[in-house]
C-alpha cells in the first residue's frame, strides 16, 4: 500500500496542502492590493496543479487542456483586477 | 516501477472519461467564473460590510474544508491509477474519497448551524447572500459528486473487481476533481480575501 503513495500525485498533494497553509498565512499577514494578488495567484496556481494533474489535463488534447488553462488565467486576471480595492 | 507508472497516468491525447463531462465541466466552470465576478463587484459596492461580515467566518473550517477535499481528490486520483493498474486497492482508495467528501458535507453543515445560531443567516447583509449561495451551490455539486462515487464503487464487488471500463472512474473523478478547485476559490474569495 505503501508504494502507491510515493508517486506524483502524491508530491502534487503535498505541494496543494502546502500551498494552502501559505494562503491562509499570507492572508494574516494583512489586507494590501499585493498580499490579495498573492492569495489569488496562489488559489489559481493550484487550480491549474488540481487540472493538469488531478484531472490529466497534461495528457488531453490541446483544445482541452488550453481551454481549462485559458480559463483559470483569465479568471485570475479579472479577479485581481476587481480585488484591487 | 516505470513500467507500472506508465500504464497508471493516462495516454497523450486522451480525454480522461466521456466527452460529455467535459462538456457539462466548461459550463460549470463558465457559470462560476460569472458568480466569481458578480462577487468581486457586490463586494466593491459594499467594501466595509463585506470585510466586517466577513470576519464572523470561521477560517479554520474553511481550512479544514479544503484539506479534506484536496486529500479525498488525491484519493480518487489514485484510485484512477490503481483501476488502470488492475491494482485490486481502488475501492478502498475511492471508499476513503467518499468518507473524506462526507467529512466535508459534516464541517459544512456544523458551520451553517453555528452561524445560523449566531443569527448570521442567509437575509442577514449581502455578504451572507453571496455565502449562502455561493457555497450552498457548491454543497449540491459535493452531494452530486459524491453520489457518482457511490455510483462508481457499487461497480466494483467486495474483491475489488470492477464492472465496465475505465471512463467511468476518469469521468466520476473529474467531476470530483471540478468540485476541489471550485472550492479552492470559493475558499479563497470568501475566508481569505
Amino acid at each position: 500500500m505503501a508504494m502507491i503513495w510515493r508517486s506524483r500525485i502524491t508530491w502534487v498533494w503535498a505541494m496543494l496542502i502546502a500551498a494552502t497553509f501559505l494562503s491562509f498565512e499570507t492572508m494574516a499577514l494583512g489586507n494590501a492590493f499585493l498580499l490579495r494578488s498573492v492569495i489569488l495567484v496562489i488559489a489559481f496556481t493550484k487550480v491549474l496543479l488540481v487540472g493538469r494533474e488531478f484531472m490529466e489535463l497534461r495528457h488531453a488534447p490541446r483544445w482541452l487542456l488550453w481551454g481549462f488553462q485559458s480559463w483559470a488565467i483569465l479568471t485570475c486576471l479579472v479577479l485581481i483586477a476587481l480585488f484591487r480595492t | 516501477m516505470a513500467a507500472s507508472q506508465a500504464v497508471a497516468s493516462s495516454p497523450r491525447g486522451h480525454v480522461p472519461g466521456e466527452e460529455g463531462v467535459w462538456v457539462f465541466i466548461g459550463g460549470d466552470l463558465i457559470v462560476f467564473a460569472v458568480f466569481f465576478v458578480t462577487y468581486a463587484l457586490a463586494r466593491q459596492q459594499e467594501l466595509a460590510l463585506f470585510e466586517s461580515a466577513q470576519a464572523l467566518l470561521d477560517r479554520r473550517l474553511g481550512l479544514l474544508n479544503t484539506l479534506l477535499l484536496l486529500t479525498s481528490s488525491l484519493f480518487v486520483a489514485q484510485a484512477v491509477a490503481a483501476v488502470r493498474r488492475g491494482d485490486d486497492r481502488a475501492r478502498r482508495l475511492l471508499l476513503g474519497a467518499i468518507l473524506l467528501g462526507s467529512g466535508f458535507v459534516i464541517v459544512k453543515a456544523f458551520e451553517y448551524s453555528a452561524k445560523i445560531a449566531q443569527g448570521f443567516t442567509l437575509n442577514s447583509n449581502s455578504f451572507s447572500i453571496y455565502y449562502y449561495m455561493f457555497t450552498g451551490i457548491h454543497l449540491v455539486h459535493v452531494l452530486i459528486g459524491l453520489g457518482v462515487l457511490c455510483f462508481t464503487l457499487s461497480r466494483f464487488d467486495r474483491a475489488g473487481r470492477r464492472q465496465g471500463g475505465v471512463a467511468l472512474i476518469e469521468g466520476s473523478g473529474a467531476f470530483w476533481h471540478l468540485v476541489d478547485l471550485l472550492w479552492i476559490i470559493l475558499f479563497a474569495l470568501l475566508y481569505l480575501l
